[in-house]
């Protein structure tokens, strides 16, 4: 008596085997009546009743498809053997090898009805290039280097250089050190504890504003004017003034803490869903 | 001559010029291409042009995109379709020699097509290539096929099946060359 698992293999075997032929048939363009259908189904039914794992019922899936493409394959071949242009392939290999080169041509030339084409050039086509190549400039003319334009040195006060935003309207220095008065007034004023959060501090009228105060806070931050804390769990961050400004360079491990500032977050800050 | 004929006469000229002139790297003309320059009557001007050119020995040529011949098609079928001249008759083995061709290179065109004709259009490339070496030098077989295929008379897809292209679609009669094959006394 045949165990249950020599069974299954026995069955996974013939179905493999089954696939190997219907391909073999779809990629070699053998005749698809080498398979038998009737009996590939047959076996394919008898074992479907012992499949239990899902490898086993996609192994009888893709049996099935490759005989329903062996199917259509037959279907073809027998409205093409119905057709006019149906030959034997193996009658007109046995002809072809017999006839000689002179005859192979002559037959095809009974059949053969070469494209006519013309490649010529018309008068128009030669006048128009004509003209093209008059009003074309010579080479040396069209990729003369064009001589850099003279300006004349002059001077320019702080306040055009500040208009054309090469300039900050206060030294960054500067800047920084009555940014960090206003987080410490911020901080009394509305802050907690000593700190003050994130968005409560960086948070201005516009967008624009908005973003040019997160970017003083980071080097509010790197330079030790004020420090960070982060609670990930509660997504909550604070910002403490210092002081005086910390060195920190050497004390303590420094870390990066990227803070995105999407317009989403400040909208929803102008809203007062945000702290 | 009336306005209607001289109008047809003056559509002839136009689309003898597009289809004899190579306007694209393929030869011929699309059907929406003849439609936009000739107006929608642009089959019964090419139908007018065929009748001239029968006394040349020439014809106009429909080329479907589909790979069988249409009896009747539709407008829509006509305007995806590529319209070119051929030769209405046939040539001799020696005017063949004038366009260009080798009598080897032609017989073994002509193996080639008749046994994907015969494998329902469709054959492995190196069933064609053993099919010619019986006949032409080894080294020439490869070159050969390439170069059908490079003419448009053979195109191959990955797996190295060779199928007949639009060329052979447009020039060869592929029932009366197997018929010729066939009738032909070895």
């Amino acid at each position: 008596m045949q165990s249950k698992r020599e069974r299954e293999k026995q069955g996974r075997e013939k179905l493999t085997r089954i696939i190997e032929t219907c391909k073999s048939v779809e990629e070699r363009s053998l005749d698809p009546f080498l398979v038998d259908i009737d009996e590939s189904i047959n076996t394919a039914k008898e074992f479907l009743p012992e499949w239990k794992i899902p490898e086993d019922l996609c192994l009888d899936a893709e049996t099935i498809h490759r005989l329903a493409s062996v199917i259509k394959l037959q279907s073809e071949w027998v409205k093409h053997r119905s057709t006019s242009l149906y030959t034997d392939p193996f009658l007109l290999q046995e002809k072809l090898m017999r006839l000689d080169k002179e005859r192979i041509v002559e037959t095809f030339m009974m059949a053969w009805h070469p494209i006519i084409e013309f490649e010529q050039i018309s008068l128009h086509s030669i006048m128009e290039a004509l003209q093209y190549w008059l009003n074309l400039l010579p080479l040396n003319e069209r990729w003369k280097e064009q001589p850099p334009q003279e300006v004349a040195a002059g001077h320019a006060t702080r306040e055009e250089l500040v208009k054309e935003r090469i300039l900050r309207e206060q030294m960054f220095s500067e800047e920084l050190t009555s940014f960090w008065q206003q987080l410490k007034e911020r901080v009394t004023a509305k802050g907690k504890d000593g700190k003050i959060t994130y968005w409560g501090f960086v948070g201005a009228e516009t967008y624009g504003e908005t973003v040019d105060r997160a970017f003083l806070t980071s080097f509010l931050v790197t330079y030790g004017y004020a420090t960070l804390e982060v609670y990930p769990l509660e997504e909550e961050i604070f910002i403490k003034p210092n002081e005086e400004p910390e060195v920190k360079i050497g004390k303590k491990q420094l870390v990066s803490m990227p803070i995105p500032i999407p317009v989403e977050d400040w909208q929803r800050w102008k809203r007062g869903e945000l702290n | 001559m009336s306005k209607r004929k001289a109008n047809y006469a003056a559509k002839v000229k136009r689309a003898t010029h597009m289809l004899f002139y190579k306007r694209h790297k393929k030869p011929g003309v699309k059907g929406w291409e003849l439609r936009k320059a000739l107006g929608s009557d642009y089959p019964k001007v090419l139908k007018v042009l065929d009748d001239y050119l029968k006394d040349l020995d020439l014809k106009v040529q429909t080329v479907f995109e589909e790979e069988r011949q249409i009896e009747k098609p539709n407008l829509e079928q006509l305007d995806k379709a590529r319209f070119l001249i051929t030769l209405r008759g046939e040539l001799t083995p020696k005017e063949a020699k004038m366009v260009g061709w080798r009598i080897d290179d032609l017989a073994g065109l002509s193996i080639a097509i008749s046994h994907i004709i015969s494998n329902k259009g469709m054959a492995p490339r190196k069933e064609v290539e053993e099919l010619l070496r019986e006949k032409l030098p080894n080294w020439k077989v490869g070159l050969n096929i390439d170069r059908y295929i490079r003419y448009g008379y053979l195109t191959q897809d990955e797996g190295e099946q060779l199928y007949l292209d639009w060329r052979t679609r447009a020039e060869v009669d592929q029932k009366a060359l197997i018929d010729s094959l066939l009738r032909t006394e070895t």
